[in-house]
Protein backbone atom coordinates (compact mmCIF):
# COMPACT_ATOMS: atom_id res chain seq x y z
CA UNK A 1 0.00 0.00 0.00
CA UNK A 2 2.85 2.24 0.99
CA UNK A 3 4.61 1.86 -2.55
CA UNK A 4 1.28 2.03 -4.61
CA UNK A 5 1.00 5.91 -2.48
CA UNK A 6 4.56 6.31 -3.24
CA UNK A 7 4.11 4.96 -6.87
CA UNK A 8 1.12 7.72 -7.42
CA UNK A 9 2.88 10.51 -5.73
CA UNK A 10 6.07 10.09 -8.30
CA UNK A 11 3.16 10.00 -11.10
CA UNK A 12 1.66 12.73 -10.37
CA UNK A 13 4.59 15.00 -9.54
CA UNK A 14 6.49 13.82 -13.07
CA UNK A 15 5.53 15.90 -16.83
CA UNK A 16 2.21 14.87 -17.24
CA UNK A 17 0.93 14.16 -13.93
CA UNK A 18 -0.88 16.95 -12.82
CA UNK A 19 0.44 18.03 -9.94
CA UNK A 20 -0.32 21.95 -9.32
CA UNK A 21 -2.92 21.73 -11.79
CA UNK A 22 -5.58 21.85 -9.17
CA UNK A 23 -3.58 24.46 -7.39
CA UNK A 24 -3.44 26.78 -10.37
CA UNK A 25 -7.40 26.29 -11.12
CA UNK A 26 -8.43 27.34 -7.23
CA UNK A 27 -6.39 30.65 -7.73
CA UNK A 28 -7.56 31.22 -11.07
CA UNK A 29 -11.10 30.70 -10.17
CA UNK A 30 -10.48 33.02 -7.00
CA UNK A 31 -8.86 35.87 -8.58
CA UNK A 32 -11.55 35.69 -11.30
CA UNK A 33 -14.40 36.55 -8.52
CA UNK A 34 -13.14 39.72 -8.02
CA UNK A 35 -13.47 40.80 -11.52
CA UNK A 36 -16.88 39.31 -11.49
CA UNK A 37 -18.21 40.83 -8.40
CA UNK A 38 -16.43 44.33 -8.57
CA UNK A 39 -13.79 45.51 -5.76
CA UNK A 40 -16.40 46.00 -3.40
CA UNK A 41 -14.54 44.55 -0.21
CA UNK A 42 -17.30 44.48 2.04
CA UNK A 43 -18.97 42.38 -0.38
CA UNK A 44 -16.30 40.17 -1.33
CA UNK A 45 -15.64 39.89 2.63
CA UNK A 46 -19.01 38.33 2.55
CA UNK A 47 -18.94 35.76 -0.07
CA UNK A 48 -15.25 34.89 0.90
CA UNK A 49 -15.92 31.71 2.42
CA UNK A 50 -18.10 30.30 0.28
CA UNK A 51 -16.15 30.94 -2.97
CA UNK A 52 -13.22 29.68 -1.45
CA UNK A 53 -14.80 26.33 -0.60
CA UNK A 54 -16.73 26.22 -3.87
CA UNK A 55 -13.16 26.95 -5.55
CA UNK A 56 -11.44 24.08 -3.63
CA UNK A 57 -14.37 21.72 -4.39
CA UNK A 58 -13.57 22.13 -8.11
CA UNK A 59 -10.07 21.90 -8.11
CA UNK A 60 -10.41 18.76 -6.04
CA UNK A 61 -12.61 17.69 -9.01
CA UNK A 62 -10.04 18.17 -11.74
CA UNK A 63 -7.99 15.53 -11.12
CA UNK A 64 -10.20 13.21 -10.15
CA UNK A 65 -10.69 11.13 -13.38
CA UNK A 66 -6.80 10.44 -13.71
CA UNK A 67 -7.57 8.17 -10.30
CA UNK A 68 -7.95 5.26 -11.58
CA UNK A 69 -8.65 5.98 -15.39
CA UNK A 70 -4.80 5.70 -16.38
CA UNK A 71 -4.30 2.58 -14.55
CA UNK A 72 -7.09 1.32 -16.38
CA UNK A 73 -6.12 1.93 -20.05
CA UNK A 74 -2.71 0.47 -19.41
CA UNK A 75 -3.54 -2.43 -17.62
CA UNK A 76 -2.04 -1.62 -14.47
CA UNK A 77 -5.58 -2.23 -12.20
CA UNK A 78 -5.56 -5.59 -13.57
CA UNK A 79 -2.26 -5.98 -12.39
CA UNK A 80 -2.61 -4.35 -9.16
CA UNK A 81 -6.56 -6.63 -8.74
CA UNK A 82 -4.26 -9.67 -8.92
CA UNK A 83 -1.75 -8.37 -6.53
CA UNK A 84 -2.05 -9.31 -3.23
CA UNK A 85 -2.98 -5.50 -2.32
CA UNK A 86 -6.89 -6.11 -1.56
CA UNK A 87 -8.85 -3.11 -3.55
CA UNK A 88 -10.02 -1.57 -0.65
CA UNK A 89 -6.25 -1.24 -0.23
CA UNK A 90 -5.76 0.16 -3.62
CA UNK A 91 -8.39 2.24 -3.59
CA UNK A 92 -7.29 4.04 0.18
CA UNK A 93 -3.71 4.31 -1.06
CA UNK A 94 -5.32 6.41 -4.41
CA UNK A 95 -7.76 8.48 -2.00
CA UNK A 96 -4.78 9.74 0.13
CA UNK A 97 -2.75 10.20 -2.64
CA UNK A 98 -4.94 12.38 -4.56
CA UNK A 99 -5.40 14.31 -1.56
CA UNK A 100 -2.17 14.59 -0.81
CA UNK A 101 -0.99 15.81 -4.67
CA UNK A 102 -4.51 17.94 -4.77
CA UNK A 103 -6.77 18.82 -0.94
CA UNK A 104 -3.05 19.04 0.92
CA UNK A 105 -1.82 22.11 -1.27
CA UNK A 106 -5.50 23.89 -1.24
CA UNK A 107 -5.28 24.25 2.02
CA UNK A 108 -1.34 25.71 2.48
CA UNK A 109 -3.00 28.45 -0.36
CA UNK A 110 -6.33 29.20 0.84
CA UNK A 111 -5.39 31.70 3.15
CA UNK A 112 -2.99 33.72 0.47
CA UNK A 113 -6.40 33.58 -1.68
CA UNK A 114 -8.21 34.65 1.34
CA UNK A 115 -6.26 37.89 1.49
CA UNK A 116 -7.51 38.51 -2.11
CA UNK A 117 -11.22 38.28 -0.85
CA UNK A 118 -10.44 40.29 1.99
CA UNK A 119 -11.49 37.55 4.20
CA UNK A 120 -12.06 39.04 7.90
CA UNK A 121 -8.99 38.17 9.95
CA UNK A 122 -10.48 35.51 12.38
CA UNK A 123 -11.78 33.42 9.45
CA UNK A 124 -8.12 32.34 8.72
CA UNK A 125 -7.35 30.11 11.22
CA UNK A 126 -11.09 28.22 10.74
CA UNK A 127 -10.13 28.63 6.76
CA UNK A 128 -7.24 26.23 7.34
CA UNK A 129 -8.81 23.81 9.60
CA UNK A 130 -12.22 23.39 7.81
CA UNK A 131 -10.21 22.68 4.26
CA UNK A 132 -7.68 20.37 6.19
CA UNK A 133 -10.38 18.51 7.58
CA UNK A 134 -12.99 18.59 4.86
CA UNK A 135 -10.83 18.09 2.02
CA UNK A 136 -10.31 14.30 2.65
CA UNK A 137 -13.66 13.76 2.47
CA UNK A 138 -13.61 15.08 -1.49
CA UNK A 139 -10.69 12.62 -1.98
CA UNK A 140 -12.49 9.92 -0.35
CA UNK A 141 -15.61 10.64 -2.72
CA UNK A 142 -13.69 11.28 -5.47
CA UNK A 143 -11.74 8.34 -5.47
CA UNK A 144 -15.59 6.51 -4.82
CA UNK A 145 -16.97 8.13 -8.20
CA UNK A 146 -13.39 7.46 -10.26
CA UNK A 147 -13.67 3.59 -9.10
CA UNK A 148 -17.73 4.27 -10.56
CA UNK A 149 -17.00 5.30 -13.52
CA UNK A 150 -13.86 3.64 -14.82
CA UNK A 151 -13.98 2.23 -17.77
CA UNK A 152 -16.31 4.83 -19.21
CA UNK A 153 -14.93 6.68 -22.09
CA UNK A 154 -14.68 10.50 -21.68
CA UNK A 155 -16.07 9.42 -17.91
CA UNK A 156 -15.17 12.86 -16.60
CA UNK A 157 -18.24 14.69 -16.76
CA UNK A 158 -20.48 12.16 -15.84
CA UNK A 159 -18.13 11.40 -12.73
CA UNK A 160 -18.73 15.36 -12.03
CA UNK A 161 -22.55 15.07 -12.35
CA UNK A 162 -22.00 11.54 -9.79
CA UNK A 163 -19.69 13.50 -7.54
CA UNK A 164 -20.76 17.32 -7.18
CA UNK A 165 -23.94 16.31 -5.13
CA UNK A 166 -22.00 14.19 -2.62
CA UNK A 167 -20.11 16.80 -2.24
CA UNK A 168 -22.97 19.22 -0.60
CA UNK A 169 -22.75 18.46 3.00
CA UNK A 170 -18.63 19.06 2.90
CA UNK A 171 -19.30 22.10 1.24
CA UNK A 172 -22.20 23.06 3.58
CA UNK A 173 -20.41 22.49 6.81
CA UNK A 174 -16.92 23.72 5.56
CA UNK A 175 -18.36 26.91 4.15
CA UNK A 176 -20.54 27.39 7.81
CA UNK A 177 -17.23 27.35 9.62
CA UNK A 178 -15.21 29.47 8.10
CA UNK A 179 -18.57 32.11 7.38
CA UNK A 180 -19.00 31.99 11.36
CA UNK A 181 -15.05 31.80 12.30
CA UNK A 182 -15.35 35.20 10.18
CA UNK A 183 -17.71 36.73 11.73
CA UNK A 184 -15.99 36.12 15.20
CA UNK A 185 -18.58 33.49 16.37
CA UNK A 186 -18.00 30.25 17.82
CA UNK A 187 -17.66 27.66 14.53
CA UNK A 188 -16.72 24.24 16.62
CA UNK A 189 -20.24 22.68 15.81
CA UNK A 190 -19.72 22.97 12.04
CA UNK A 191 -16.57 21.67 12.27
CA UNK A 192 -17.12 18.75 14.62
CA UNK A 193 -20.03 17.96 11.93
CA UNK A 194 -17.47 18.26 8.96
CA UNK A 195 -14.59 16.00 10.57
CA UNK A 196 -17.58 13.36 11.25
CA UNK A 197 -18.45 13.48 7.32
CA UNK A 198 -14.75 13.21 6.83
CA UNK A 199 -14.73 9.89 9.04
CA UNK A 200 -17.54 8.71 7.80
CA UNK A 201 -16.63 8.90 4.25
CA UNK A 202 -12.83 7.97 5.02
CA UNK A 203 -14.31 4.71 6.79
CA UNK A 204 -16.72 3.97 4.37
CA UNK A 205 -15.85 4.50 0.86
CA UNK A 206 -12.94 2.61 0.13
CA UNK A 207 -14.88 -0.31 0.31
CA UNK A 208 -17.67 1.08 -2.08
CA UNK A 209 -14.84 2.06 -3.88
CA UNK A 210 -13.49 -1.75 -3.93
CA UNK A 211 -16.60 -3.19 -4.64
CA UNK A 212 -17.17 -0.87 -8.07
CA UNK A 213 -13.86 -1.75 -9.50
CA UNK A 214 -14.40 -5.48 -9.04
CA UNK A 215 -17.52 -4.86 -11.47
CA UNK A 216 -15.96 -2.44 -13.71
CA UNK A 217 -13.02 -4.57 -13.89
CA UNK A 218 -15.41 -7.67 -15.37
CA UNK B 1 -5.55 -9.66 -2.27
CA UNK B 2 -7.38 -13.06 -1.51
CA UNK B 3 -8.08 -14.44 -5.04
CA UNK B 4 -10.73 -16.93 -5.55
CA UNK B 5 -9.40 -19.95 -4.19
CA UNK B 6 -12.68 -22.30 -4.20
CA UNK B 7 -15.75 -20.73 -5.99
CA UNK B 8 -18.87 -23.00 -5.67
CA UNK B 9 -21.80 -21.45 -7.44
CA UNK B 10 -24.91 -23.12 -5.84
CA UNK B 11 -26.92 -25.26 -8.34
CA UNK B 12 -29.84 -22.61 -8.90
CA UNK B 13 -27.75 -19.92 -10.56
CA UNK B 14 -26.48 -22.56 -13.46
CA UNK B 15 -30.10 -22.94 -14.36
CA UNK B 16 -30.80 -19.59 -14.99
CA UNK B 17 -28.85 -19.68 -18.25
CA UNK B 18 -29.38 -23.66 -18.33
CA UNK B 19 -26.67 -24.42 -21.34
CA UNK B 20 -26.47 -27.56 -22.18
CA UNK B 21 -24.12 -28.87 -19.65
CA UNK B 22 -21.88 -31.35 -21.90
CA UNK B 23 -21.03 -33.56 -19.33
CA UNK B 24 -21.35 -36.84 -21.28
CA UNK B 25 -18.97 -35.27 -23.63
CA UNK B 26 -15.20 -36.50 -23.78
CA UNK B 27 -12.71 -33.30 -22.91
CA UNK B 28 -9.75 -33.31 -24.39
CA UNK B 29 -8.51 -33.57 -20.55
CA UNK B 30 -4.92 -33.60 -20.19
CA UNK B 31 -4.52 -35.96 -16.85
CA UNK B 32 -1.60 -33.72 -15.78
CA UNK B 33 -1.84 -35.03 -11.43
CA UNK B 34 -1.35 -38.48 -12.99
CA UNK B 35 2.39 -37.59 -12.61
CA UNK B 36 2.05 -37.02 -9.13
CA UNK B 37 3.17 -33.57 -9.10
CA UNK B 38 1.54 -30.94 -6.56
CA UNK B 39 -1.96 -29.72 -8.44
CA UNK B 40 -1.81 -26.11 -8.79
CA UNK B 41 -5.01 -25.40 -10.44
CA UNK B 42 -7.68 -27.44 -11.32
CA UNK B 43 -11.02 -26.68 -12.69
CA UNK B 44 -14.44 -28.16 -13.29
CA UNK B 45 -17.00 -27.20 -15.51
CA UNK B 46 -16.47 -24.09 -15.32
CA UNK B 47 -18.75 -21.70 -17.53
CA UNK B 48 -17.29 -18.06 -17.31
CA UNK B 49 -19.07 -15.12 -19.51
CA UNK B 50 -17.66 -11.98 -20.88
CA UNK B 51 -19.93 -8.61 -20.71
CA UNK B 52 -22.90 -10.63 -19.35
CA UNK B 53 -22.49 -13.17 -22.26
CA UNK B 54 -21.81 -16.69 -21.63
CA UNK B 55 -18.46 -17.67 -23.74
CA UNK B 56 -17.54 -21.13 -22.17
CA UNK B 57 -19.43 -23.64 -20.84
CA UNK B 58 -17.88 -26.98 -19.56
CA UNK B 59 -14.12 -26.24 -19.33
CA UNK B 60 -12.26 -28.54 -17.49
CA UNK B 61 -8.79 -28.89 -16.80
CA UNK B 62 -5.46 -29.47 -14.17
CA UNK B 63 -2.32 -27.88 -14.43
CA UNK B 64 0.26 -29.33 -11.98
CA UNK B 65 3.58 -27.98 -10.44
CA UNK B 66 6.21 -28.11 -13.81
CA UNK B 67 3.71 -28.33 -16.24
CA UNK B 68 2.11 -25.42 -18.71
CA UNK B 69 -0.73 -25.74 -20.45
CA UNK B 70 -1.28 -23.92 -23.92
CA UNK B 71 -4.66 -22.65 -24.62
CA UNK B 72 -5.45 -22.61 -28.46
CA UNK B 73 -8.33 -21.47 -30.24
CA UNK B 74 -9.11 -18.99 -33.28
CA UNK B 75 -10.11 -14.93 -32.03
CA UNK B 76 -12.99 -14.66 -29.98
CA UNK B 77 -12.96 -18.40 -28.71
CA UNK B 78 -12.74 -17.15 -25.25
CA UNK B 79 -9.14 -17.53 -24.45
CA UNK B 80 -8.66 -13.81 -22.77
CA UNK B 81 -12.29 -14.95 -20.71
CA UNK B 82 -10.46 -18.11 -19.21
CA UNK B 83 -7.46 -16.26 -18.36
CA UNK B 84 -9.16 -13.52 -16.28
CA UNK B 85 -12.02 -15.79 -14.85
CA UNK B 86 -8.86 -17.94 -13.50
CA UNK B 87 -7.14 -14.61 -12.42
CA UNK B 88 -9.99 -13.57 -10.40
CA UNK B 89 -10.81 -10.51 -12.30
CA UNK B 90 -14.52 -12.04 -13.77
CA UNK B 91 -16.21 -14.60 -11.68
CA UNK B 92 -17.21 -17.37 -13.15
CA UNK B 93 -21.04 -18.80 -13.91
CA UNK B 94 -20.93 -21.89 -12.77
CA UNK B 95 -18.03 -24.38 -11.92
CA UNK B 96 -15.24 -24.45 -10.00
CA UNK B 97 -11.53 -23.06 -9.57
CA UNK B 98 -9.36 -24.79 -7.12
CA UNK B 99 -5.91 -23.02 -6.50
CA UNK B 100 -3.58 -22.01 -3.97
CA UNK B 101 -4.30 -18.76 -2.60
CA UNK B 102 -2.41 -16.07 -4.03
CA UNK B 103 -0.78 -18.75 -6.70
CA UNK B 104 -1.49 -16.44 -10.12
CA UNK B 105 -0.14 -14.29 -11.75
CA UNK B 106 -1.78 -12.72 -14.44
CA UNK B 107 -0.40 -10.42 -17.69
CA UNK B 108 -3.15 -9.80 -20.36
CA UNK B 109 -2.60 -7.74 -23.33
CA UNK B 110 -1.99 -4.18 -21.57
CA UNK B 111 1.41 -4.25 -20.72
CA UNK B 112 0.80 -1.96 -17.02
CA UNK B 113 3.90 -0.13 -17.27
CA UNK B 114 3.70 3.37 -16.12
CA UNK B 115 5.65 5.32 -19.11
CA UNK B 116 6.96 8.34 -16.41
CA UNK B 117 8.78 5.52 -14.36
CA UNK B 118 12.09 4.25 -15.36
CA UNK B 119 12.27 0.24 -16.05
CA UNK B 120 13.81 0.01 -12.48
CA UNK B 121 11.22 1.65 -11.39
CA UNK B 122 8.18 0.07 -12.51
CA UNK B 123 10.11 -3.34 -11.58
CA UNK B 124 10.83 -1.90 -8.07
CA UNK B 125 7.31 -1.26 -7.60
CA UNK B 126 5.56 -4.65 -8.18
CA UNK B 127 8.53 -6.13 -5.97
CA UNK B 128 7.20 -3.92 -3.17
CA UNK B 129 3.30 -4.48 -4.30
CA UNK B 130 4.27 -8.33 -3.98
CA UNK B 131 6.62 -8.09 -1.34
CA UNK B 132 9.16 -9.73 -3.17
CA UNK B 133 13.50 -8.98 -4.18
CA UNK B 134 13.62 -11.34 -6.69
CA UNK B 135 13.93 -7.96 -9.61
CA UNK B 136 17.51 -8.84 -10.24
CA UNK B 137 16.91 -12.39 -11.84
CA UNK B 138 13.84 -10.56 -14.00
CA UNK B 139 16.66 -8.09 -15.42
CA UNK B 140 19.06 -11.21 -15.97
CA UNK B 141 16.45 -13.13 -17.64
CA UNK B 142 14.65 -10.46 -19.95
CA UNK B 143 18.33 -9.02 -20.42
CA UNK B 144 16.69 -5.27 -19.29
CA UNK B 145 20.11 -4.28 -17.95
CA UNK B 146 20.77 -1.80 -20.80
CA UNK B 147 17.20 -0.43 -20.18
CA UNK B 148 17.08 -0.12 -16.69
CA UNK B 149 17.64 3.98 -15.82
CA UNK B 150 15.39 4.26 -19.30
CA UNK B 151 11.49 5.68 -18.61
CA UNK B 152 9.01 3.03 -19.84
CA UNK B 153 7.41 5.50 -22.01
CA UNK B 154 10.58 5.69 -24.25
CA UNK B 155 10.75 1.93 -24.74
CA UNK B 156 9.76 0.05 -28.06
CA UNK B 157 6.96 -2.09 -27.83
CA UNK B 158 8.75 -5.50 -27.79
CA UNK B 159 11.12 -3.78 -24.88
CA UNK B 160 7.68 -2.70 -23.02
CA UNK B 161 6.57 -6.53 -23.91
CA UNK B 162 9.85 -7.84 -22.34
CA UNK B 163 9.67 -5.37 -19.25
CA UNK B 164 6.21 -6.79 -18.42
CA UNK B 165 6.75 -10.36 -18.62
CA UNK B 166 9.76 -9.69 -16.52
CA UNK B 167 7.19 -8.57 -13.65
CA UNK B 168 6.19 -12.56 -13.67
CA UNK B 169 9.49 -13.17 -12.01
CA UNK B 170 9.09 -10.81 -9.73
CA UNK B 171 5.93 -11.48 -8.74
CA UNK B 172 7.18 -14.84 -7.04
CA UNK B 173 3.86 -16.41 -7.75
CA UNK B 174 3.50 -19.93 -8.78
CA UNK B 175 1.27 -20.12 -11.60
CA UNK B 176 1.23 -17.97 -14.62
CA UNK B 177 -1.31 -16.91 -16.60
CA UNK B 178 -0.24 -15.20 -20.00
CA UNK B 179 -2.34 -13.92 -22.34
CA UNK B 180 -0.56 -13.74 -26.06
CA UNK B 181 2.79 -13.19 -23.74
CA UNK B 182 4.96 -12.98 -26.91
CA UNK B 183 3.39 -10.06 -29.01
CA UNK B 184 5.75 -7.49 -30.26
CA UNK B 185 8.56 -9.96 -29.31
CA UNK B 186 11.48 -10.86 -31.98
CA UNK B 187 12.45 -14.10 -32.52
CA UNK B 188 15.49 -13.25 -30.05
CA UNK B 189 13.34 -12.35 -27.55
CA UNK B 190 10.43 -15.18 -28.06
CA UNK B 191 13.57 -17.67 -27.32
CA UNK B 192 14.14 -16.05 -23.99
CA UNK B 193 10.52 -16.08 -22.79
CA UNK B 194 10.61 -19.17 -23.67
CA UNK B 195 13.67 -20.27 -21.34
CA UNK B 196 11.90 -18.08 -18.80
CA UNK B 197 8.98 -20.19 -18.86
CA UNK B 198 11.02 -23.43 -18.55
CA UNK B 199 13.30 -22.53 -16.12
CA UNK B 200 10.09 -20.82 -14.07
CA UNK B 201 8.68 -24.72 -14.86
CA UNK B 202 11.87 -26.43 -13.73
CA UNK B 203 11.70 -24.41 -10.21
CA UNK B 204 8.21 -26.05 -9.41
CA UNK B 205 5.95 -23.56 -11.11
CA UNK B 206 3.17 -23.75 -13.97
CA UNK B 207 1.80 -21.64 -17.15
CA UNK B 208 -1.16 -21.50 -18.42
CA UNK B 209 -0.32 -19.84 -21.44
CA UNK B 210 -2.70 -18.32 -24.36
CA UNK B 211 -0.81 -18.31 -27.47
CA UNK B 212 -0.66 -18.81 -31.33
CA UNK B 213 2.64 -20.08 -31.68
CA UNK B 214 4.88 -22.78 -30.99
CA UNK B 215 7.37 -21.86 -27.60
CA UNK B 216 8.53 -25.36 -27.78
CA UNK B 217 8.83 -25.99 -24.68
CA UNK B 218 9.37 -29.48 -22.88
CA UNK B 219 6.58 -30.32 -20.59
CA UNK B 220 3.81 -28.86 -22.02
CA UNK B 221 0.13 -29.65 -22.67
CA UNK B 222 -2.08 -28.06 -25.11
CA UNK B 223 -5.72 -27.54 -25.11
CA UNK B 224 -7.96 -26.33 -27.75
CA UNK B 225 -10.75 -24.65 -26.32
CA UNK B 226 -13.24 -25.01 -29.34
CA UNK B 227 -14.98 -27.58 -28.23
CA UNK B 228 -15.88 -25.41 -25.16
CA UNK B 229 -17.70 -22.33 -27.01
CA UNK B 230 -20.64 -21.81 -25.73
CA UNK B 231 -23.69 -21.80 -28.45
CA UNK B 232 -24.31 -17.56 -27.85
CA UNK B 233 -27.06 -17.55 -26.04
CA UNK B 234 -29.15 -13.79 -24.87
CA UNK B 235 -28.72 -14.10 -21.65
CA UNK B 236 -30.56 -12.56 -18.91
CA UNK B 237 -27.92 -9.80 -17.12
CA UNK B 238 -26.54 -12.53 -14.77
CA UNK B 239 -24.55 -10.12 -12.50
CA UNK B 240 -28.31 -8.21 -11.71
CA UNK B 241 -28.19 -9.49 -8.61
CA UNK B 242 -25.06 -8.97 -7.27
CA UNK B 243 -23.93 -5.86 -9.30
CA UNK B 244 -22.48 -3.74 -6.06
CA UNK B 245 -21.76 -6.94 -4.11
Amino acid sequence: MKGLFKRDLALAIRAGGGFGLGLAFFLIVTILVPFGVGPNTATLSIIAPGVLWIGALLACLLSLDRVFQVDWEDGSLDLLATSPLPLENVAAAKALAHWVTTGLPLVVAAPILGLLLNLPMPGYLWLMLSLALGTPALSAIGTFGAALTVGVKRGGLLLSLLVLPLYVPTLIFGALVVTRGAAGLDATTPLALLAGITLATLAGLPFAAAAALRVNLR
Amino acid sequence: MQLHTEIQVPPHDVHIFGPPQPEAEPFPHPQLSATGEAMHVSVTNLACARGGLQVLAGVQFAVSSGQALVLKGPNGSGKTTLLRTLAGLTPPLSGQIETAPDAIAYAGHADGLKAQLTTAENLRFWAEVFGTSGIAEAVDAFDLHELLDRRAGELSAGQKRRLSLARLLVTGRLVWCLDEPTVSLDAENTARFARAVEAHLTGGGSAIIATHIDLGLSRSETLDITPFVAKSLPSEDPFSDEAFA
